[in-house]
């Protein structure tokens, strides 16, 4: 109780400070003075305030203090304590101020981060930062609020949904946010460099090690995303094109087009107007993401719960944004008159904007899958789904050009230097790329023309990549990294949906299941009581036509509150493939509906992820080494 | 010029996008499919509750104006809820009320009736359920109001209430 | 660059074909339920859910197979029965150009942007 009374006081005056860092922030602005230390210390004493508030939330959590409504909805004494704790983000309110802490966190670290840049820049970015923050002040204390009073006190809380009690999931938000609210630094940073028309080498260096934290929060967040609907969710599926999902991975993409940018910026001093589009498309992008998650508007699995007013508020808040975006761009933004608009066709900037290129039109079709159902049906009040289809339908043909181009585009320089070796090298491994891919493809009986160049492609920019690792000449370790790892992730997804399998059937104890790689047997069934859910334990033996024996124990866990059931897969994993084993009850009778599926390359995929996102990391640090 | 030809045409973009989705929030997410022209009710076939005979649909829409075909289980709460209504309507002499028991055992069905009264004159077994989809039925409880011609004039998605009764009603007259 | 566009235009004809190697019924099954829309769930396909509406579904899909609908046709029947809504894949008629016209047209502005900014060493 004392607790909230705390956190949501905390929430007030973290508020007032956040308006009276405005006055304090323009006086200096004018001012011929260095930058007030004041004003470091209200950014601190704000973000201190957030967190105080954000620390009593967990705490009334761990207490099952249930006269705190956010509390009473989403938490239950029985929950174990790990749990407790991660449901304080786990819900709409909870997740809500974690993205105030980070919006605050993040804009005292560029305070003191950015000792080395103008002035009025860093001043700018305050204030737009500082837009966003009262923004979201006003949307937690007007709408969802997490400290809400409940009397009399409930004895007991409504419980959280026992698919999100798991550790993947506990930690996927903040490390996501992470990402998301790095995009709101970039794009106040933008901004402000457009005012003070600083967009420049020096910016494009000091910014990007921001993008770069931020992309690598965002890769390993929607990875953990993904790696949760693995295990709990799905029947073995890790990525559905659900919009949530693809809300994620807008500003990803967005993110990853800009970080190819910056590089050409900072070196060149070129596609400066562009990097900015960029810059404030990426943090839109991840406005609108809360947005359609939050707001009801959208139909999914993972969507809070539904509120359309709130929906209204982000919606307002969003445009405003966009807005006052786009006035600054058109007040601001300047051509560039002197520097060279043209760029030579075989250079490290063609590459770069090829990448941009296709990478839009990535983005494009998610963004238009995702949000053309809203549209259709406002205008003509029809409804219409669409799913994976849609989305590999319209990727997959441009995809295989975009491997082929990020095989050949860094070897470009050297390309060009009519270095023959080079040359040699890249079509042989073109050529074994192809006989490789047939000869997989031929072996499952596959070989459909599309099949076929997809698998070369990917082959292909796999020992590009994998050459490069060995090659004399300079590429900085990142980009060999993450190169190669996203080449890998690709080559695992695709042999991941060509080589998997996957059998359904009713089977009830004791009875054997024969199917062309082997047999399956139930042979015994366990129940058991743990804490908070009645457990059912399949025990069933596998094995496959070479007499391997494998022993694989799905459960059933049903929960009394809230009243649901989940399935828990069973899941052996090796490097080659995972086994994946679920079951569930049919309703009315003794039978069990199983699913067993081999899913091959699994465990690459988030290796793959893992080392993109080391890529990332390794230019981090190279930078904060640099300085 | 070009450049502000195009600001004005980013600004209406918005514009319009702003307005889409503020109408979008309104919308209900539950797909309520439109009847566009009303459809003949198919045929299908399956077992009785009582006699367990089996018996085809088309041999039961005859001789009467008006036909309720009504989805029901007995593990259905709503379905609980609904039944007076159904029982009020079996006192119209014009309309026939036919049960389709959806995956259900035969006890509890029986079980069902006993304790809440039984408006039907036939129930049909639906065990598996696909008998409902081919009806284009969501699930339980669902309702259908056919006329003589065997078209489809009203189809109710959820249980059956005050308001829907009165329609009902006047579409019977 | 016009052969480059022409090769996007051949693969994507080919991609919008079924090339499609035979399939066993139940891996039939399988695909077409994931392409099918739980109704009663919350943007879930009937191969993800386990509700009962699923299930019947499935069964109901796997009884055509039996019969000897083709793929297609057991999409248009559900289609009929339920409406567009039920299947992920939308079709390519007058409400849909634009979502599937769209993107191509932002490639190709992003081509031509691309192209202007580019002159070629001879």
């Amino acid at each position: 109780m004392l607790a909230s009374q705390i956190g949501y006081y905390a929430l007030i005056i973290g508020l007032f400070f956040s308006i009276l860092i405005l006055p304090v922030s323009i006086q200096n602005f004018y001012s011929n003075k260095n930058l007030d230390g004041r004003i470091f210390s209200i950014s601190f004493l704000q973000f201190f305030l957030v967190f105080l508030s954000f620390l009593s939330l967990i705490l009334s959590f761990v207490n099952s203090d249930f006269s705190n409504e956010t509390v009473f909805n989403n938490s239950h004494t029985t929950k174990p304590l790990f749990y407790k704790i991660s449901g304080t983000w786990g819900n709409h309110e909870g997740s809500l101020l974690l993205w105030l802490l980070v919006l605050t966190f993040f804009i005292f670290i560029f305070l003191i981060k950015s000792n080395n840049q103008p002035k009025k820049y860093r001043i700018l970015t305050l204030l737009f930062q500082q837009i966003i923050i009262i923004g979201f002040f006003l949307f937690i204390l007007i709408t969802s609020s997490p400290f809400n009073y409940l009397f009399p006190v409930p004895k007991e809380g409504m419980g959280l949904n026992p698919i999100l009690q798991d550790p993947a999931l506990a930690i996927h938000p903040p490390i996501l946010y992470l990402g998301y609210v790095g995009s709101s630094i970039i794009f106040s940073a933008s901004l402000a460099g457009l005012v003070q028309n600083y967009i420049s080498k020096s910016w494009a260096k000091h910014i990007k090690i921001w993008i770069l934290t931020s992309w690598v929060f965002l890769t390993v967040g929607i990875m953990l995303g993904s790696i949760w609907a693995y295990y709990e969710l799905g029947w073995g599926g890790f990525w559905f094109w659900d919009p949530v999902e693809n809300v994620s991975l807008m500003p990803w993409l967005c993110l990853t087009a800009l970080l190819h940018c910056i590089l050409v910026l900072e070196k060149r001093s070129s596609l400066t107007s562009w990097t900015v589009i960029l810059c404030i498309a990426t943090f839109t992008l991840s406005m609108s993401g809360t947005f359609l998650v939050r707001s009801g508007i959208l139909n999914s699995v993972h969507t809070f719960a539904n509120d359309p007013s709130r929906g209204i508020f982000i919606l307002i808040f969003l445009f405003i944004l966009i807005l006052i975006s786009l006035v600054i761009f058109f007040i601001y933004h300047r051509e560039n008159t002197k520097d060279v608009n043209k760029i030579y066709f075989f250079s490290k900037e063609t590459s770069i904007l090829i990448n941009n290129w296709f990478v839009m039109y990535f983005l494009s079709v998610v963004l238009i899958g995702t949000v053309y159902p809203i549209f259709l049906e406002v205008m003509s009040g029809e409804k219409i789904s669409i799913g994976p289809p849609f989305y590999l339908k319209l990727m997959i043909p441009f995809l295989i050009f975009f491997l082929l181009f990020m095989s050949i585009g860094p070897n470009l320089d050297w390309i060009k230097s009519k270095n023959l070796k080079i040359k040699y090298q890249l079509v042989l491994l073109f050529i074994i790329s192809i006989l490789i891919s047939f000869l997989i493809l031929k072996n499952k009986g596959l070989t459909s023309l599309n099949n076929t160049v997809l698998i070369t492609a990917a082959f292909y920019l796999f020992s590009t990549t994998l050459k490069d690792f060995f090659s004399e000449r300079f590429i900085n370790y990142s980009q060999r990294v993450s190169h190669f790892g996203f080449s890998l992730l690709i080559l695992s997804i695709l042999f991941n949906s060509i080589f998997s399998s996957e059998i359904i059937t009713n089977i009830k104890v004791g009875e054997n299941f024969f199917y062309k790689g082997g047999t399956i047997k139930l042979v015994s069934i366990e129940n058991k009581k743990v804490n908070n859910y009645e457990s059912i334990i399949g025990n069933f033996r596998l094995i496959d036509n070479n007499n391997n024996l494998t022993i694989l124990k799905p459960e059933l866990r049903i929960y009394n509150t809230p009243n649901t059931s989940t399935s828990e897969a069973d899941i052996k994993t090796t490097l080659f493939y995972d086994k994946f084993l679920v079951m569930n009850l049919v309703k009315g009778n003794e039978y069990f509906n199983i699913r067993y599926q081999v899913k091959y390359f699994m465990i690459w995929i988030w290796i793959s992820t893992l080392l993109l996102a080391l890529g990332g990391t390794l230019s981090v640090f190279r930078r904060v080494n640099e300085k | 010029m070009k450049n502000k030809i195009l600001i004005i045409l980013i600004i209406f973009f918005f514009i319009f996008c702003f307005i889409v989705l503020f109408k979008g929030l309104n919308n209900s997410n539950i797909y309520i499919p439109k009847l566009k022209s009303e459809k003949l009710l198919i045929n299908f076939k399956s077992k009785e509750l009582f006699s367990e005979i089996e018996i085809s649909s088309d041999k039961l829409f005859i001789d009467s104006d008006f036909y309720i075909l009504n989805i029901w289980s007995s593990w259905c709460l709503p379905c609980r809820d609904e039944h007076k209504f159904l029982m009020q309507l079996n006192k119209n002499s014009s309309l026939m009320i036919v049960g389709l028991n959806y995956k259900d055992k035969s006890i509890n069905a029986k079980k069902f009736l006993n304790e809440l009264g039984n408006p039907y004159s036939t129930i049909l077994l639906d065990t598996d359920g696909t008998i409902s989809i081919e009806l284009g039925a969501y699930g339980v409880p669902e309702t259908f109001l056919i006329n003589d011609e065997k078209k489809i004039i009203k189809k109710i998605i959820g249980p059956i209430n005050e308001q829907l009764i009165n329609e009902i009603n006047l579409m019977i007259k | 660059m016009k052969i480059f566009k022409f090769f996007i235009i051949i693969i994507l004809i080919f991609n919008f074909s079924n090339l499609n190697s035979q399939e066993t019924d139940i891996e039939l099954s399988t695909k077409i339920s994931k392409n099918i829309r739980c109704l009663v769930c919350q943007g879930q396909s009937i191969y993800d859910s386990n509700s009962d509406f699923a299930n019947s579904m499935k069964m109901v899909i796997d009884k055509k197979l039996k019969e000897g609908s083709t793929e297609n046709e057991i999409y248009q029947y559900l289609k009929n029965q339920y409406g567009q809504w039920i299947t992920y894949d939308p079709e390519f008629n007058k409400k849909t150009y634009i979502l599937w016209i769209l993107p191509l047209l932002i490639f190709l502005t992003g081509g031509l942007i691309i192209l202007r900014k580019i002159i070629v060493i001879k």
